[in-house]
């Protein structure tokens, strides 16, 4: 068991430094959501299965989600749209 | 009595104004300047973006060389931000070294208010879930504010992204009026899924006081599944069973009977005083007096939030 913890919390701290160097945005919002689901087994080896619940249901869920609609609006998402462009 | 200026326009506090309002050029009569060739009048500004060659500004600026003064403030900003994150991480590693072990016995978290919620906590509320316990009945005031500060929060997405229907209709162009294509074998599984996740939230809503979860956690999840059935199906069925009359109702109404329920609770049964709802025998899915009905309402308000959030973004309406 420790040594599942501490695998665990390696790679929470491995997705937590890359979800901020990633540049690709969709990426950076799905290694989010892993952050998300790994955080809510740690809660719930913390003996707090009810904050289990919540990270997965809005950290991984929701709030990923609002991330991908607002990266849709913004047009971030599709290839050669205007933030590929300035990029050339 | 006041002094009559006649100087006011040389006066301090109006080149301040002016300059914070950018209607004064501060070099203007100061510097040497090269008067403006013909060209550069084209169209409404001095400004012309369309003139502006985007790759010659960006070699001029990526210039070290030339441009020592650049070259100094990229290697000073480097630094400074280096320097301020370790200091940071510093001073968070400080701050986490004076925290106590967890679980540790003596710890000022153990004291005698967690042994008196642990001991007395079934016996006063009824429920068998300290958590929700604490959260609904101990700590229900706290957990008002909460759920009122969700209201807030759709109440602000809804004023900044909230679009008429005309607008929606009319705008074809943009990503607004959104209605996804239909795809087999996604609507397929929605339909198997969104059941399940439905009575999953519901279970976890009304099993709040005897097993892990509550209003919050069960609410976010039957708002999850009303996301995937809208992504699925679109926003005119979704429109047949939940609309925005839908919406208000079901919001205002928990909330205000939040509210009743509460300043009922704080009136007349809060903790010692005798309680006028039956707690029931814990353990029982209809005991623990008023926590059944708060998680219900606390679970309908966030699930209507959460699929506010998506919809108002998505279509900026329901």
């Amino acid at each position: 068991m420790e040594a599942f913890k501490i695998v665990l919390l390696v790679f929470l701290i491995l997705c937590a430094i890359s979800a901020s160097l990633i540049k690709n945005p969709l990426l950076s919002v799905i290694v989010f959501m892993s952050y998300s689901l790994i955080m809510s087994i740690i809660w719930f080896l913390l003996e707090s299965p009810d904050l289990a619940i919540t990270e997965a249901a809005v950290g991984a869920g929701v709030s990923s989600i609002l991330f991908f609609v607002t990266l849709r609006k913004l047009k971030a998402l599709q290839e050669g749209g205007q933030h590929e462009q300035d990029k050339r | 009595m006041s002094r009559i200026r006649d100087n006011y326009e040389d006066s301090l506090w109006n080149r301040l104004t002016k300059w914070v309002n950018g209607e004064s050029d501060p070099f203007a009569g100061k510097m040497e300047m090269e008067p403006l060739r013909e060209a550069d009048y084209v169209g409404d500004s001095v400004y012309n973006p369309e003139r502006l060659d985007k790759k010659k500004v960006l070699k001029y600026l990526e210039d070290t060389e030339k441009n020592q003064e650049i070259r100094a403030f990229r290697v000073l900003y480097n630094l400074s931000s280096v320097a301020l994150c370790l200091l940071l991480i510093a001073v968070l590693l400080m701050a986490v070294s004076y925290l106590p072990v967890l679980g540790d016995p003596n710890g000022p978290n153990n004291n005698e208010v967690s042994a008196r919620y642990v001991e007395k906590g079934m016996e006063e509320s009824g429920a068998v879930n300290m958590v929700t316990n604490m959260i609904l009945s101990y700590r229900g005031f706290d957990t008002f504010g909460e759920t009122c500060v969700l209201f807030i929060a759709a109440t602000c997405v809804i004023i900044l992204l909230r679009k008429s229907e005309e607008e929606i209709e009319n705008a074809k162009e943009t990503d607004w009026k959104y209605e996804p294509k239909p795809d087999a074998i996604l609507q397929k599984i929605t339909l198997i899924l969104v059941p399940v996740i439905f009575l999953y939230g519901f279970y976890i809503i009304l099993n709040g006081h005897l097993s892990p979860g509550g209003g919050f956690s069960g609410g976010a999840t039957v708002g999850a599944g009303l996301i995937l059935y809208v992504t699925t199906f679109g926003f005119h069925k979704t429109q047949r069973f939940f609309n925005e009359k839908t919406y208000d109702m079901v919001k205002v109404g928990a909330l205000s009977l939040y509210s009743v329920t509460m300043i009922y609770y704080f009136y007349t049964g809060a903790n010692l005083i005798e309680n006028h709802i039956p707690l029931g025998t814990p353990g029982d899915i209809l005991s623990s007096g008023m926590i059944l009905p708060i998680n219900i309402f606390v679970g309908l308000e966030v699930a209507c939030t959460m699929y506010a959030f998506f919809a108002l973004f998505r279509r900026g309406g329901m």
